[in-house]
């Protein structure tokens, strides 16, 4: 079909729509929608009974945004900065805005260390982390787990293979460094 | 009390965790009856978003029992049966006066970009989820409502979020009688959002994956046209040869900072974290949109920058519309669509397991192994 003003694209009409598809059309006017109008002006909508929130005692200097005038009323009280990653996350809310790359660069880097500084301070718990359990593994040899990943036409087997190397590989350069350490020690000693 | 917690990328346990106290007047304290877990919870356990600490327990889908309220707690009750929008929202910033309850100014503290999600980072606002046996909920008059008798949990938990955004996202895309819709990704998002667009009186909706098994779902449960974007050179090129070479008149980006179908991309976003997320799906979006059209963005992605074709959506003049799902503003209608059974949610759930399994729920879901679509979790089951 040449380009013209009309195409053909509506295979079915509408009638034939509603006849095969239970509620088709049921919200077909634009203007009669959830989200219509945008931005409609409605304070009493929420069932807020507050121009503005009584204030959450702040337990701890809590990190925040410097793009914000001050400290929300309302904030998550979950995990409190700590360790090495707890500094990294208190500069990058303190000197950089959102806008800045350095912000989230820092932010990705700190959880990097906080997963190393956690799993180290498992070690010294009744509780260690362990590998096995936590990545729920034991799925792949369950239920129809590790088959399905063979089904026909899945792309991600491309680049499934680097999964192992991000989980593992931190264990395995830990535990080869911990080795090299004690053997180093044992041969100064001896 | 039990709950999920967050060990690193890839790991995740379920710890024994104080039961969250009242911090606010307006709190309350919720009993987790159900929860789910959700697809941009894998971009969390994958390590991607900000901030994300080890300890924090995750879930933003999540329906429950009133355990405890503050003091200023008007509305609800013990015992009261809720449903939980994930948004945590004030109700009265300059914001939510407007209806942008997902866009609150007044509960993340970390973010002026996002406003506040239970269990979802630091970045937005530091708030413990709902994978876990108890909740604390702030502002509880104005985010939970009361569970309607005649409603099934399993609908109730999915309308927390994953049923309203793939709502949202069809109204985001204002689409008029006759349209042709293409949705990216046949998740629970995609799979709603496609249901939706009927709705809304589309004359054709096609949906786009790489699995198979979920394709088949895209094909019972909403009606759709379905394509497996493996089995064609260039997907885009293919869309446009089934819609006379324009392209389509509304496309809903359902997949977000994984996607797939490009290696580099999904690499540098997905595995080395590079990018704020890998836009994939957004691009093959502005690609197969025809101009004049519109792209409606409902994947989640990361703070950070993302390799996204900013010319073609320029130069096609398009329309690109987008946010966080501003949940409770859509449920009267959706309890309607519900009710007249135009919509049944939990038609979507595949699994059903007990908090004690959350690592191999993750697993299972991440890696899409059994035929994994959406997966509730039961605590104390």
């Amino acid at each position: 079909m040449a380009y013209t003003a009309h195409t053909n694209k509506q295979a079915e009409t509408s009638d034939e729509l509603r006849a095969r598809i239970p509620g088709w059309g049921a919200d077909l006017d634009p203007k009669d929608r959830p989200s219509v109008p945008r931005l409609k002006f409605d304070p009493q909508a929420s069932g807020a009974h507050w121009d503005f929130p009584e204030r959450q005692k702040e337990k701890w200097p809590r990190e925040r945004s410097i793009e914000h005038k001050f400290l929300t009323p309302v904030f998550g009280t979950s995990s409190p900065p700590k360790g090495l990653s707890g500094m990294l996350r208190k500069y990058a809310y303190a000197r950089f805005s959102e806008g800045r790359a350095a912000h989230w660069l820092i932010l990705l880097a700190a959880d990097r260390v906080d997963a190393i500084e956690s799993h180290l301070a498992s070690f010294a718990t009744g509780r260690p982390d362990n590998p096995i359990t936590e990545t729920g593994i034991r799925t792949e040899f369950r239920r129809s787990g590790f088959p399905t990943r063979f089904a026909p036409g899945r792309v991600d087997r491309a680049h499934t293979w680097i999964d192992p190397i991000l989980v593992a590989g931190p264990w395995i350069l830990a535990a080869g460094s911990t080795a090299a350490v004690a053997r180093a020690v044992l041969r100064r000693s001896s | 009390m039990k709950a999920m917690v967050y060990r690193g990328p890839y790991k995740v346990r379920v710890e024994e965790k104080d039961i969250p106290p009242i911090e606010h007047p307006n709190d309350a304290i919720v009993r987790v009856s159900l929860a789910a877990i959700c697809g941009s919870d894998l971009h969390l356990y994958h390590g991607m978003m900000p901030d994300t600490r080890v300890g924090m327990t995750f879930g933003h889908e999540f329906i429950g029992v009133v355990e405890d309220v503050g003091s200023s707690v008007q509305n609800l009750k013990r015992g009261d049966r809720v449903m939980v929008p994930f948004n945590v929202y004030c109700g009265s910033c300059w914001y939510c006066a407007r209806g942008l309850y997902s866009n609150c100014h007044n509960v993340n503290p970390n973010a002026t970009a996002v406003g506040g999600i239970y269990g979802y980072s630091h970045t937005c606002g530091g708030y413990d989820g709902g994978q876990a046996e108890y909740v604390r909920v702030p502002f509880a008059d104005v985010g939970p409502a009361l569970i309607p008798e005649w409603m099934d949990d399993e609908d109730a938990v999915l309308l927390t979020d994953a049923l309203s955004t793939g709502y949202f996202g069809a109204q985001l895309g204002d689409i008029v009688e006759g349209d042709t819709v293409v949705v990216f990704g046949a998740g629970p998002v995609g799979l709603f959002a496609a249901k939706s667009s009927w709705l809304m009186g589309a004359g054709r909706v096609i949906v786009i994956d790489h699995l198979d098994y979920r394709l088949e779902k895209a094909r019972t449960f909403a009606s759709a046209e379905t394509y497996n974007f493996s089995e064609y050179d260039d997907i885009v090129v293919h869309l446009k040869k089934i819609t006379d070479y324009l392209g389509a008149d509304v496309v809903i980006d359902a997949v977000g900072a994984e996607a797939d179908g490009n290696f580099l991309q999904h690499v540098t976003a997905a595995k080395f974290k590079l990018q704020g997320g890998s836009p994939i799906a957004l691009n093959w979006a502005i690609d197969s949109v025809r101009k004049g059209g519109t792209v409606s963005v409902m994947g989640a992605y990361g703070p950070m920058f993302s390799a996204v074709k900013f010319g073609d959506a320029m130069n096609k003049g398009l329309t690109l519309r987008m946010n966080q799902c501003p949940v409770k503003r859509q449920w009267p209608r959706l309890f309607e669509h519900i009710r007249n059974g135009y919509l049944k949610p939990s038609d979507i759930v595949t699994h059903r397991i007990p908090l004690e399994h959350i690592a191999e729920g993750y697993h299972m879901f991440s890696s899409k192994l059994d035929g994994c679509i959406k997966t509730l979790i039961v605590p104390g089951s």
